[in-house]
């Protein structure tokens, strides 16, 4: 059932792709068929390793009611992924076929015994395992014999168009007299043979785009992911978006509270005694001209705070520089009001959605906090740069180290923030520093007004 | 003297019309755009101009730039740059050329219309004036204010009211000494900070840069 649909897939590709440009350009056809015979031979070569790891997979299960072979078993099957990873890269390299990795995720690693022998069950308890060890029986039988096939045709050509040279000692050292369905015993029937020649070559070249996706076809078979597997991922990611959008939810729901306190107990409680004090010095301005200056003179101070307290909550928010400039100079800024001595180096070719960038700057600056706060440094060093579609920050400080995000909320609290935009964050600190924080965010960029250094 | 002042809110544009009425200046133009305000500054020469920071179109930071443009194109022309925030960055951005004649203060400082006017007759003048806010956060920076170190605590509080734009004067009456002993900071400063001998103007100016960590 499966297969049947993953050879649907192949054919698909195929024929909107190679075999479509092929048919146009007879010259480009002839360029396809001739690699795909070349490429024979290397798919072929796979054998060698194929069975090599299939006996070791073999000794090592038969070592497992030893215990020894819990031990054995993980790097086997580790170099058996290597090389089901290799055959799917060359699939979609030579025949532009995309095979999924069809493995379970595996428990973090631990050490000892206990770990490798978890390992080694997570590895055999998931079908993609017995599914590249059955590639590994099958694959050097069925795609081998694919694999040499086209060439084999090819030089069987070659062979037909050189016996008018040679029958005469094949036939005196004993050899095969016979071509196709011609028996070569006189030059006559060497010369028919030789007119076979070409054709059989042309055959040969003909049939080896085929054969090449009839073996890709047999590897996605294989080497791709079951219906069921597919079914476990897209599971396993729909768990991951509802734990991070109601991670998100709930930050989001703190970030409003916040707000909403910051305001109820700051700008608004000013403005009502805002309100109130100008409502007094009124009544006051004829009866106690002095008293109302001095209560004029208070509003005055009082909305100064208020608008005070209204900026630093819209910093908290969304702040203005990021706005105006984007994530480079936001950080700089962020930098400059920093206790600590920060170097920035930032290189983006455009700006990210907003949402990401404030993300992003958030984080930063929660690192900026954390560095300044904890680990004692007073150097910090920050980078911004764009990779694979990748928006990266770095920021390493020479202080204490030991920082731990299973310990620390702020770390978390970091994580948190970047996985609502699929993002990651890793932590190197080692006792006695320096701790590099990477925060990677997956996000494309639009060149609208950018930094101005 | 003649004004060009650039705010995109109306109700602030027509009080502040109306304060630098009162104070005699003459508004020669009152717009509202970054482009507006640039061929504003570039036809008009004015003698000062009240620029805001964030002025449309892109509402982002319109009135800076626009600023620094017209400052490129007539160096030293005196702007006084209003923002909702203030931002070190910017201020190094708007003192980076060191000709001096810039005032960065937060919105706020309109509320006391003497003072704010003060201000503006400063920055006319050549003179820089910085938000006591943007000081605030550069006092704060403890790591970055090293060069500062050498010198005395009194000498960096006539540094911090001098980048506010304060005249000697003003700074004696703030610290509750006589002009002469503010006179002898100021040079201490200068000579301390290895800035060169110059103007008396100029050389404040390259203090607050000092200050600011600007390479002149």
């Amino acid at each position: 059932m499966t297969s049947s649909i993953t050879t649907g897939v192949v054919n698909n590709v195929q024929n909107t792709d190679t075999t479509g440009r092929s048919g146009r350009n007879p010259l480009r056809a002839l360029g396809n068929a001739i690699r795909s015979c070349l490429r024979g031979p290397v798919l072929a070569a796979l054998a060698v390793p194929q069975l090599l790891l299939l006996t070791a997979a073999t000794v090592a299960a038969s070592l497992l009611g030893l215990g020894v072979g819990a031990l054995l078993v993980p790097p086997t099957i580790v170099a058996i992924r290597g090389l089901a990873g290799l055959r799917r890269r060359l699939a979609a390299d030579w025949t532009g076929v995309e095979i999924r990795d069809p493995y379970q995720p595996l428990p973090d690693a631990e050490a000892g015994f206990k770990g490798a022998w978890k390992r080694c069950q997570a590895m055999l308890s998931d079908q993609a395992t017995w599914r590249d060890l059955l590639w590994l029986l099958v694959d050097p039988m069925v795609g081998f014999t694919l694999a040499i096939l086209p060439l084999t045709v090819v030089a069987y050509g070659v062979l037909g168009l050189v016996l008018p040279q040679f029958w005469q000692s094949i036939a005196d050292n004993g050899g095969n007299t016979w071509y196709l369905w011609i028996h070569v015993t006189s030059s006559g029937a060497a010369g028919t043979a030789a007119l076979f020649g070409v054709p059989v070559m042309l055959a040969g070249l003909a049939v080896a785009p085929a054969v090449m996706r009839a073996h890709t076809a047999l590897a996605k078979s294989l080497l791709g992911p079951t219906a069921r597997a597919e079914a476990l991922a897209a599971e396993r990611k729909v768990a991951h978006l509802t734990e991070t959008r109601r991670d998100a939810l709930t930050t989001q729901a703190a970030e409003l509270r916040r707000i909403e306190r910051d305001l109820h107990d700051g700008a608004q409680a000013r403005l009502v005694a805002m309100g109130m004090n100008l409502g007094v010095a009124e009544r006051l301005v004829e009866r106690d001209p002095e008293a109302a200056k001095q209560l004029l003179a208070e509003t005055r101070q009082a909305s100064a705070s208020a608008l005070n307290e209204l900026r630093d909550l819209v910093r908290g928010i969304h702040p203005p520089v990021l706005a105006d400039r984007g994530l480079a100079d936001a950080v700089r800024a962020l930098c400059m009001d920093s206790p600590l001595n920060v170097t920035v180096s930032a290189e983006l070719p455009g700006r990210p959605e907003a949402p990401v960038e404030s993300a992003l700057y958030f984080a930063v600056s929660e690192a900026l906090t954390n560095a300044a706060k904890h680990s004692g440094a007073s150097h910090v060093d920050v980078q911004l740069w764009y990779e694979n579609g990748t928006l990266k920050a770095q920021i390493t400080d020479d202080g204490t180290g030991g920082a731990d995000p299973s310990r620390g909320t702020g770390l978390r609290g970091l994580e948190r923030r970047l996985a609502t935009f699929d993002g990651v964050l890793a932590v190197r600190s080692p006792l006695g520093g320096p701790t590099t924080l990477t925060m990677e965010l997956p996000c494309e960029l639009y060149s609208r007004r950018t930094s101005s250094s | 003297m003649r004004v060009v002042l650039a705010e995109d809110l109306f109700l602030l544009r027509d009080g502040l019309i109306r304060m630098l009425q009162a104070y005699d200046f003459e508004v020669v133009a009152a717009v509202d755009t970054g482009p507006d305000l640039l061929q504003a500054l570039l036809t008009e020469r004015p003698d000062v101009a009240v620029v805001d920071v964030r002025l449309p179109p892109t509402f982002t930071d319109e009135g800076l730039q626009a600023a620094l443009e017209a400052r490129r194109q007539i160096p030293g022309l005196p702007v006084l740059v209003l923002s909702q925030y203030v931002e070190q960055l910017y201020a190094k951005e708007l003192l980076a050329d060191g000709s001096g004649a810039i005032g960065y203060l937060l919105k706020d400082r309109v509320f006391d219309p003497d003072e704010f006017v003060a201000t503006v007759h400063r920055v006319a003048a050549g003179g820089t004036a910085l938000d006591p806010q943007v000081i605030a956060m550069l006092v704060s920076n403890t790591e970055r204010t090293k060069p500062l170190e050498r010198l005395t605590p009194r000498e960096r509080e006539v540094l911090e009211l001098m980048a506010e734009g304060r005249s000697n004067g003003a700074i004696a009456e703030r610290m509750v000494i006589t002009e002469r002993a503010v006179k002898k900071h100021t040079a201490n400063i200068f000579l301390k900070l290895d800035l060169p001998p110059s103007e008396e103007d100029h050389r404040r100016v390259l203090a607050v840069l000092a200050f600011l960590q600007v390479a002149p």
